[in-house]
Order: structure tokens, then C-alpha cells, then sequence
């Protein structure tokens, strides 16, 4: 952790109005929410497929989408990162500086509103708000580790991290039920289901299979930024 | 007024120094092409960069993946009708559309952005203005470019799905008809998304964020849209009319909901289907404004360059 990197990520991250427009994310979830609570239908199943499909299943991803490539592929792309990349500071540490202010940004931005939305929506019953939560907190560090490497690996992050979310996840998974063992996502929603009361939630996924693959897949994509910034030459694109 | 002499004899000193040498210099004689032709030529340019032709091997990639894999589905599904020999095919033209709006919507992200933040980023709008092209010609050749770039891209599966069917003994006028529909579904979704598109790619230079915006906006409103219709079916389980109006919500779902009531094509109440008369005039009316809202604050957003 570099605290002047963190608060330069920071700024590029929120500064302006680009925070504002984050805030778009967590607004929907609560509006969306407050309105679902009056409705006389089955709670459970409203519940889950607010938290489920809108906040796990696309907010978190487009979310961590911007987020994890907006920490460091907007700097490669305009090619101010060579003044970072100039100090003497290893690069490792700039990637672990600018995965972290990914993460927390993430989580604020989705955790958070993701527990709100459920204790609005269903309560504390079968302790589903807080599963999901959980859910969140994890898929959203996978995603953020996951988008920052595409972000450093190549120019059209946010096209093949969207692929990725929307095309192999929702659209595959549905299909070929092996995909969804690939899948950030039903690792969180793994998470959650361990977490809430017993049957209140379904996951393809076994838990002994989705932490340990969280925990490679964030730990393995970190490794392998750092290891491309280190080898990434300081000559200026076309 | 005469000068004193010895000023004269200064000045002409002066300019027997200064002489400019003619070394052949000529305006141009030829035609002028003029504003309309230069709109056609950015029209081109831009209807040809939405699928990369022109530029780098790699820009080719995304846009003929999705134009392919838009494409195969409707080969599939014309074989299996010709093998099984069926009556009808088991997709209908609009519901096609519909069903892989996903790839229409991620060819739209990732291209709408190649047209207007590029341009934005590299600051070449005011060399464009500096021609004889309008700031509004400079936003019909994009739109146009736009729609019929994604026209061109839900028109070659529909083709398929016809002329597959026409081949394979479907009865024509049904067949017929029903690709009609699909091609006013093509029309409506190409220029709903491209106004919308476009007006989220032109409001940032960043090429990522606009993808995403275009990506999050469409995508999250129409699963929006999918939650509040859940939520109006009620717990009795019977779908009512009034859930419909949920489709309001989505780009997606609002183009759907027209084409299938205006052309009959809701069979069971769970299609997406304008609610009666007054249904298909509000979702219709939505669509004018969302196009012509967007255009204008396009032509605003760009009055200011």
C-alpha cells in the first residue's frame, strides 16, 4: 500500500461528478427496493431476485467493471501512467495499492446498498440480507482483481469484462450448467447460500469448490498484473 | 499630403527589398463537392468504422464476432425446420430479434463509442467543423451510420431465417409477412438504440466508460423492467394486462411490446404486448420521444464543440 498512489487512485476514481455517477448503482437498488416492499407478492422470492439477479448478478459485475478498469486502464489508456511507473516505487505495489481502493470502492458502493436493499425488502428473516452481503463483498473483490488485470493485459477491458460478465455468465451459464463452475458470481452466491438459513437459497456451486477457486482466481490475477506492469515498457503506444 | 522627399526615398527602399517572388501559387479550380457530399463521405466512414473496415485488424474482431454469432442461430434454427420439416418456424422472425437482443446490445456498446468518443478524445470534431459540414450534418451522418450499421447487422439473420424458409417449402405468404414484421422490429430497435447509444457515447470521451454506460443503462433497465413485471403479476400467479406496462421501463421491452401487439404476434398473455389501443400509443409515443429527445441533446452537445 502506497498512501499518495491510493489517494491519486482515488481522486481519478471519484473526483469530478464520475462519483456521482456511481452513485447511480446503490440509488437504483434502494429505489427499487422501497417500491418492491410495498408489493403484495412472495417476499423470498422477490428478495432473491432483486439481490440475487439485479445486485449480484449485474450490478456487482458492471460495477466492479468500471471500477476495476477505471483504477488503472483510463491512466494506460491516456498514458499518464508513466509518471506512476517512473517513481521508484515497485510495481507490485502500485497494483496492490490500486486493487485495494477497487475493492473498498466496490464494496461501498454495492455491499452496502446490498444489505440496506434487504433489510428493506425482507428483514432479517433467514438471514438473507446479510448472506447476500457476504455474496457481494466476495464476488465484488473477484471481479475488482479480475477487471484491474484485463485492464492492464489489454485496451478493450471493458468490452471482454463485459463478455465475460454478461455473455459467459448469464448467457452460457444458463445453457451449460458447467460454465456456472467458472463463474464469479455463483461463487458468491455459493457464499451467500452458506451463510443463509437452511434451503432459502439454491447454488449451483459446492462451497469447497468456490473458495478455494475465489481465493486462486483474485490472489493468481493480482500476480499476474503485477508481473505484466513490471514487464510494461515505458515507450508511448503507436 | 506629400511626404518629405527623404521618406519617399526610405519606402521605396523599403519595398525594393520586400519583393514576393510569384512562384506559382493557384487556388483551386476544380468542382466543390459542398456540405452533402461531405455528410455522405462521414456517413460512409462511419458506417464502414462501426465494423471496422479501414482500421486495424484487431477493431475487425468484436464486430464480425457478434455479426457471426448473431447469424448462426438462424442457420441452426432454419435446418432443423427443413429437416423436421415443420410448418413453422420455431422462432418467429420479431421474436428472434428479441431473443438475442444481448449480442444487438453489446455490438451497440462497443461500437457507438468507436463513432463519437474517439472523435471527442483525439479532438478532431473541430478539424470536421472546419470543413463545410454542420455541426447537425455531423450528427445525422453519425446517427445514420449508426442505425444502419445495426439495421444491416439484425437484417442478415432475418435474411437467413427467409430465405431458409422460403427454400425449405414454409408457406411464403405467412413467411412473408412475418420477415416484415421482423424488418419493422429491426427498424424500431436500430434507432432506439442508436439514439440512446450514441447520446451516452458522445456525453464522454473515455471509449471504456462509455461501453459500460451503454452496457449498464440497457442491460439493467431491462432486467428493472423484468423485476417491477414480477411484481405486478401479484401472487395469484395470472398474468394482467396492467403487469404490461412494466414494459415502459426498458428500450428493449418497449420496442417488443409494440411489434407484438401492433402485429398480433402476443399469443399468451405472458409475451411482452402493449396493453390494448391506449398501450400501443404510449409506447409509441415513448419511442418518438426517447429518438428526438436524444437527437436534440446530441445537436446541444455538440452546438457547444
Amino acid at each position: 500500500m502506497n498512501r499518495t498512489v491510493a489517494r491519486l487512485t482515488v481522486r481519478g476514481l471519484l473526483g469530478r461528478r464520475r462519483g456521482v455517477l456511481l452513485l447511480v448503482v446503490p440509488a437504483l437498488l434502494l429505489v427499487i427496493s422501497v417500491i418492491a416492499r410495498g408489493a403484495d407478492v412472495d417476499k423470498h422470492d422477490l428478495a432473491v431476485n432483486i439481490l440475487g439477479t439485479l445486485s449480484l448478478g449485474t450490478l456487482v459485475p458492471i460495477l466492479g467493471l468500471v471500477v476495476g478498469t477505471g483504477v488503472i486502464a483510463t491512466e494506460i489508456d491516456d498514458g499518464s501512467i508513466v509518471y506512476l511507473l517512473a517513481k521508484p516505487l515497485p510495481r507490485w505495489k502500485i497494483i496492490t495499492t490500486k486493487l485495494a481502493v477497487a475493492i473498498v470502492t466496490t464494496w461501498v458502493f454495492a455491499a452496502i446498498p446490498t444489505l440496506l436493499a434487504g433489510l428493506i425488502i425482507y428483514g432479517t428473516k433467514d438471514n438473507l440480507a446479510v448472506a447476500f452481503t457476504l455474496g457481494t463483498l466476495v464476488s465484488g473483490a473477484a471481479y475488482s482483481a479480475v477487471f484491474l488485470l484485463l485492464g492492464v493485459v489489454t485496451r478493450h477491458a471493458v468490452v471482454a469484462g463485459l463478455a465475460y460478465a454478461l455473455v459467459w455468465e448469464s448467457l452460457v451459464g444458463n445453457f451449460v450448467s458447467g460454465a456456472k463452475t467458472l463463474s464469479v458470481q455463483q461463487w458468491g452466491l455459493s457464499v451467500a447460500k452458506a451463510v443463509a438459513a437452511d434451503g432459502s437459497l439454491t447454488a449451483p456451486v459446492a462451497l469447497g469448490v468456490a473458495i478455494p477457486l475465489l481465493i486462486v482466481i483474485t490472489v493468481a490475477a493480482t500476480v499476474f498484473a503485477s508481473v505484466r506492469l513490471a514487464g510494461m515498457t515505458l515507450a508511448s503506444e503507436e | 499630403m506629400s511626404l518629405p522627399p527623404e521618406a519617399t526615398a526610405h519606402r521605396t527602399a523599403a519595398a525594393d527589398s520586400g519583393v514576393i517572388h510569384n512562384i506559382g501559387y493557384r487556388s483551386y479550380q476544380g468542382p466543390r463537392l459542398g456540405r452533402s457530399y461531405a455528410t455522405r463521405s462521414l456517413f460512409v466512414q462511419s458506417l464502414r468504422a462501426a465494423y471496422g473496415l479501414g482500421r486495424s485488424g484487431k477493431s475487425k474482431v468484436l464486430p464480425m464476432l457478434v455479426l457471426g454469432v448473431l447469424g448462426a442461430p438462424a442457420l441452426v434454427i432454419v435446418a432443423l425446420a427443413i429437416l423436421q420439416h415443420s410448418k413453422q418456424l420455431p422462432l418467429d422472425y420479431p421474436q428472434y430479434l428479441s431473443a438475442f437482443s444481448l449480442f444487438v446490445v453489446i455490438f451497440l456498446a462497443a461500437q457507438a463509442p468507436v463513432l463519437m468518443s474517439r472523435d471527442l478524445r483525439h479532438q478532431t470534431v473541430p478539424l470536421y467543423f472546419s470543413r463545410p459540414i454542420t455541426r447537425s450534418d455531423y450528427v445525422r451522418a453519425k446517427f445514420g451510420a449508426m442505425v444502419a450499421a445495426m439495421m444491416l447487422l439484425m437484417t442478415v439473420p432475418l435474411v437467413v431465417l427467409y430465405v431458409g424458409s422460403i427454400l425449405g417449402g414454409l408457406p411464403f405468404g405467412h413467411n412473408t409477412g412475418h420477415f416484415l414484421y421482423g424488418l419493422v422490429a429491426a427498424a424500431l430497435y436500430a434507432v432506439l438504440y442508436s439514439a440512446l447509444g450514441l447520446l451516452i457515447a458522445a456525453s464522454t470521451p473515455r471509449r471504456g466508460f462509455g461501453v459500460a454506460a451503454i452496457m449498464g443503462v440497457l442491460v439493467v433497465s431491462s432486467i428493472i423492467a423484468g423485476i417491477v413485471f414480477n411484481l405486478s403479476v401479484g401472487s395469484g400467479g395470472q398474468v394482467l394486462d396492467s403487469a404490461q406496462w412494466s414494459a415502459v421501463l426498458s428500450p428493449s421491452t418497449l420496442v417488443d411490446g409494440l411489434v407484438n401487439q401492433i402485429f398480433g404476434l402476443a399469443e399468451n398473455p405472458n409475451t411482452t404486448h402493449a396493453p390494448g389501443a391506449l398501450g400501443v400509443v404510449v409506447f409509441a409515443a415513448e419511442i418518438a420521444v426517447l429518438v428526438v429527445g436524444s437527437y436534440w441533446l446530441m445537436l446541444s452537445r455538440y452546438r457547444k464543440i
